[in-house]
């Protein structure tokens, strides 16, 4: 009772009202709108059904193409992004010169914007950029080509820039996992004659689960709503090779299709919900 | 050789592969500050090589002059500080009611707010909501936007760290006499300066670094921040890579310079979910 007096859920409300009024309801909204014809041309809007659904499941338009690669991206770059981070992560889990300076330099890219990435790796990864240099300075001809204007090398490019992003941060967070670890548990285990992969596979490794639970939850809804990387690396190019969800998201919006446009958003809204519920639903109960 | 040695070598050798591999990071960066010296034809490579015809500082006057590059810092900044400030004032006065009352209501709430953490924004439905309210293409529009992108982040972040306040310091202010008002300005607010740094710096980057929101809110470039700026640089002036690059370095100075001296909060804020498992 006496709660209710002093701490007044009106002090909530300025939060609680700009994230209801400019988050929430448009996605409420758009929800709704996705069963509709809502078009830039037309004046009125009706209620189509599942219309905008079908059109996104038909086999003739590459929508089910954009879903194919944000799913491809979203799981093999999460995937490159926890080994990597966590190789790093072991790699600065001890004493070195540097060391700190080093860590920051490889954080780095967390802090820059995904676009200005884009734009840096679309000159690196060029017919003559920077990666082919070094390729052919150490005798790698071969394998050079243009990395994002190539088909079969676009997306596993744009992925491959994705991971370079942020494996800083997933070593970060490892990092953090690692330095709970107290020492003396590693002493005592060596002392009854545990061997180095012992020691990860029954101390380090379960020490180690709420980190990539953490990662695989944040990897993956950040995989799910890619944008700025692939409209700046590629722009869903060569011929929607690279073409994810919100590109199309983008691109029927600019048609002035809001209706069909609402609809995928709507589809990456539910399935990035479905996602992280069963992760946490699957993978929390084993941390306790 | 004595394990003193060998430890020191061991040490050696982990800060020279670390070094190695550090460039794998680091020549992306150094091909856009060493092409932003260089004139157009020797920029068109866009190779590692040091500029052979003079250093030349041409292409920063030139974007600062002709770029609108000082109206674009102007916006960013006043698009992502009045945000910052918004965001965490509004965040952490939710975060504490939500921590102290704990009824259904408020644990609901918290839940709305975690949902903000996982689903994506819809901007063509946001858009509609600003252009009702009259509020489209303009500063406050887009700065209530990304105040409301922000505010589940900071929330969280800020409410984990209440959990460490005692809630007696409540009642010995309350008895003192205080309202909720002064409690929570003058006793708490400043209690959670080390986790209102760490939001702010991530809620600024954040923002700063935003590109979908004003790509689909703002329409008049002269409110357009340093991102789009760079953005639109890059769509029309695609053959001069040296003033490309050259816009691209005074737009990632401001948030390089914010990271490395705020590098600490930023790894307490991204790792506190860690901690916390």
């Amino acid at each position: 009772m006496y709660k209710k007096k002093i701490y007044k859920t009106r002090f909530l409300m300025p939060a609680l009202i700009i994230y209801f009024i400019f988050f929430l309801v448009p996605v409420i909204a758009g929800i709704g709108y996705s069963f509709t014809n809502w078009n830039s041309m037309r004046p009125e809007i009706k209620f189509v059904g599942l219309r905008n659904y079908i059109e996104i499941f038909n086999p003739k338009n590459s929508y089910l193409l954009a879903i194919k690669n944000t799913f491809v991206f979203t799981v093999t770059s999460a995937i490159g992004k926890i080994g990597f981070g966590l190789l790093l992560a072991l790699f600065f889990n001890r004493k070195f010169p540097s060391q700190q300076l080093l860590r920051g330099i490889y954080f780095m890219p967390f802090a820059i914007s995904s676009l200005i990435i884009g734009i840096v790796f679309s000159s690196v990864l060029a017919p003559d950029g920077v990666l082919n240099a070094i390729l052919s300075s150490v005798g790698l001809e071969s394998i050079t080509r243009g990395w994002l204007t190539n088909k079969s090398s676009a997306l596993p490019s744009v992925i491959s820039v994705e991971i370079w992003k942020s494996i800083g941060l997933n070593m970060v967070i490892f990092l953090a996992g690692l330095q709970m670890i107290d020492r003396e548990y590693y002493e005592a285990a060596s002392l009854d004659g545990a061997g180095k992969w012992a020691l990860f596979r029954h101390i380090t490794a379960p020490f180690l689960l709420p980190s990539i639970t953490i990662n695989l939850i944040l990897n993956t809804i950040h995989g799910l709503k890619v944008f700025d990387i692939v409209m700046s690396l590629t722009n869903g190019g060569p011929g929607n090779t690279t073409q994810v969800i919100n590109t199309f998201v983008f691109k029927t919006y600019g048609m002035g299709a809001y209706g069909l446009s609402n609809a995928l958003s709507t589809f990456i809204c539910i399935v990035t919900m479905i996602i992280a519920l069963c992760t946490l639903k699957i993978i929390a109960p084993k941390e306790a | 050789m004595t394990r003193k040695q060998k430890r020191i070598c061991n040490q050696a050798i982990s800060a020279i592969v670390g070094w190695i591999f550090s460039f794998i990071v680091l020549i992306p960066f150094a091909v856009i500050l060493i092409n932003s010296f260089k004139n157009q034809r020797e920029s068109a490579s866009m190779s590692l090589s040091l500029p052979k015809e003079g250093w030349m500082l041409s292409n920063y006057q030139t974007v600062v002059q002709e770029g609108n590059m000082l109206r674009a810092f102007f916006n960013s900044t006043l698009i992502a500080g009045m945000c910052v400030i918004f965001c965490i004032v509004f965040s952490s006065m939710a975060a504490f009611v939500i921590h102290r009352r704990r009824t259904k209501f408020h644990s609901f709430v918290f839940y709305l707010f975690f949902a903000g953490l996982i689903a994506p924004v819809n901007y063509i439905t946001t858009l509609q909501i600003l252009k009702f309210l009259h509020l489209s293409g303009t500063y406050a529009g887009i700065i209530i936007v990304n105040v409301a992108l922000g505010i589940p982040f900071a929330t969280f972040l800020i409410y984990n760290f209440i959990t460490n306040i005692p809630i007696e310091l409540d009642e010995a202010s309350i008895i003192d006499g205080a309202d909720i008002r002064k409690l929570f300005f003058l006793v708490i607010f400043p209690l959670l300066k080390p986790i209102t740094i760490t939001a702010t710096t991530l809620t600024f980057i954040s923002c700063w670094n935003d590109f979908m929101t004003p790509l689909y809110i703002l329409n008049s470039s002269q409110k357009w921040g340093m991102i789009l700026t760079v953005y639109n640089y890059w769509g029309f002036l695609s053959q001069d890579w040296g003033k490309i690059c050259a816009v691209i370095v005074l737009t990632l100075l401001p948030i390089l310079i914010l990271y490395i001296c705020m590098q600490k909060y930023i790894i307490a804020g991204m790792t506190s979910g860690a901690v916390k498992g």
